[in-house]
């Protein structure tokens, strides 16, 4: 390895770990202001222009909040669990591919911290992490109701996760790599992205991603209107802080992780044949990647503030009587398509 | 039974079917519904710098008029405190002296006119009752305050400022 290398590498990882905390912390803008429009009022607008500002304020009212730590608390814990979750949240966005090669000079830059081959065990890896957090954070609180929404966490993100991993397969038979890299890449122009062959598998993986992140309609670990805060009851100042921001960068990795396995990632219609240079195609790619990340993040929102809540015996119903189920059924039809068109169409 | 109101509705409640079974159409629907709203036109006012138009007829709080020439026009007859259905007014009333013509329209003035704004509902009676056309509520809003005894207010706050109507001619033709 040499030290240019490095550098490069170590330069990717602070501008992305950057943009996620930017997008976290603007995503809780956005939800507000969504929330807003959705319920036809404004949203916060009175600090900085539309309320740009909203999100500082938010962040420095977090650090100056008396910070308590309940007396029945196992300290250690509830130091580590605020911690975990924001830890696994921010390296999950490692092996996602932002964009093309870039050129400087004689370099070539890839736009990927790490393309390691198993890159969807990976992802899978650090989110079954996640739940840590929440768990461990729950149970450090001492508290009835932090227990039960970390125990509510626990029970549903294992449920979905197996979900999550049967629609994937799906996807894996027709992409045959486990590399997101070449899963991304393999999606080049509009006809080939994997939507048009996996809706089923991409409706699936989809559901499981709003219960991963504990978005409504999935948000029973923390349910305020039944649990209070659910496993953040006891938090305070930015622990609390913390929590929240975990979930917003899970809502952002997640939607990178949607857009990059089924639609296209960095792709974008006619891209070879616009005659443009190989720099601009990579950079024009990582808007277009963007584009589609936020779209996804504005439809998280927008299914929050359109669907009520589950109620749990429904959460568990829905994950392993339906969706597991079809994602079975997924990969058999998956199969059988691709041996058929093996067989009689080649 | 036969209802007696023949009003009697019997609900059944269908077996969903499949579409229904998988929510799906019912999600769509409940997602353009909210788009729908996202796109709406925003009713909110945003108050401060935008402020609705008052009615015409809006009653705020009292003010104790001046005639012309810059005098109180209140006489303290006491109709107003009699007509008030809360008894939010009291007053004191007083004799006019010998070179106080130019401060009391009348012979009799009030020393001390106080209305208690918690008691006060508003209602304009006392307006209606006033022989001299002394007192009309064509104020602002009455503002919140820490104590009730600053509730109580007094002529300071109610008699309208003196204008002073030569210079305000003069001003105008200028």
């Amino acid at each position: 390895m040499e030290g240019a290398f490095i550098l490069e590498k170590l330069i990717l990882v602070v501008i992305i770990f950057t943009i996620s905390l930017v997008i976290a912390m603007y995503s809780t803008l956005a939800e507000r202001k969504i929330a807003g429009f959705m319920q036809d009022r404004y949203g916060p607008d009175r600090a900085g222009l539309f309320g740009l500002l909203q999100p500082l304020c938010d962040g420095g009212k977090f650090f100056f909040k008396e910070e308590i730590i309940p007396a029945g608390a196992h300290k250690p814990l509830f130091i580590i669990g605020p911690t975990l979750a924001i830890i696994t949240a921010c390296i999950s966005s490692a092996v996602i591919p932002w964009g093309q090669n870039l050129t400087i000079g004689d370099r070539v830059v890839t736009l990927q911290v790490a393309d390691i081959n198993v890159g969807v065990l990976y992802i899978f890896g650090v989110i079954a992490l996640g739940v840590y957090g929440v768990m461990i954070g729950g149970w450090a609180s001492n508290n009835k109701f932090s227990l039960m929404g970390a125990i509510r966490a626990a029970s549903q993100s294992i449920s979905y996760e197996i979900g999550m991993g049967l629609s994937l397969i799906a996807l894996l038979m027709v992409t045959g790599s486990l590399s997101i890299g070449d899963i991304v890449s393999q999606q080049s122009g509009f006809v080939n992205w994997n939507i048009w062959v996996q809706p089923l598998g991409f409706l699936i993986f989809m559901t499981c991603a709003f219960a991963e992140c504990n978005r409504v309609p999935f948000d029973l670990p923390e349910c305020e209107t039944e649990l209070i805060g659910g496993y953040h009851t006891e938090y305070s100042s930015m622990k609390l802080g913390l929590y929240m921001f975990s979930e917003y960068i899970n809502m952002f990795v997640s939607s990178a992780l949607m857009a990059a396995l089924y639609f296209g990632g960095y792709n974008f219609p006619f891209m070879y044949d616009l005659g443009l240079s190989e720099n601009w195609i990579t950079i024009i790619g990582v808007l277009v990647f963007f584009a589609k990340i936020f779209a996804f993040i504005f439809f998280f929102m927008w299914i929050r503030w359109t669907l009520p809540r589950f109620r749990y015996d429904q959460l568990m119903k829905l994950g392993w009587k339906m969706l597991i189920p079809l994602a079975i059924a997924n990969i058999v039809l998956t199969g059988i398509i691709t041996i058929v068109k093996d067989t009689y169409f080649n | 039974m036969q209802s007696l109101s023949n009003r009697k509705k019997v609900l059944e409640q269908k077996p969903m079917n499949f579409w229904e079974r998988i929510y799906l159409p019912a999600i769509a629907k409940g997602l353009s519904i909210t788009l729908k709203h996202f796109f709406k036109k925003i009713p909110t006012i945003k108050y401060p710098e935008q402020i609705r138009p008052y009615s015409k007829n809006f009653r705020g709080q009292h003010s104790l008029k001046r005639d012309e020439e810059g005098r109180e026009r209140c006489t303290a007859c006491g109709l107003c405190a009699l007509s008030c259905p809360a008894e939010a007014i009291t007053m004191t009333a007083a004799e006019r002296q010998k070179g106080e013509e130019d401060l009391y329209r009348e012979e009799k003035y009030a020393s001390v006119y106080e209305i208690n704004m918690l008691r006060c509902i508003f209602c304009g009676l006392c307006e209606e009752a006033c022989p001299k056309e002394a007192i009309y509520l064509d104020g602002p809003h009455v503002t919140a305050d820490y104590l009730r005894k600053d509730f109580i207010y007094g002529k300071d706050k109610l008699v309208e400022p003196k204008i002073d109507l030569v210079q305000l001619t003069q001003q105008k033709s200028l």
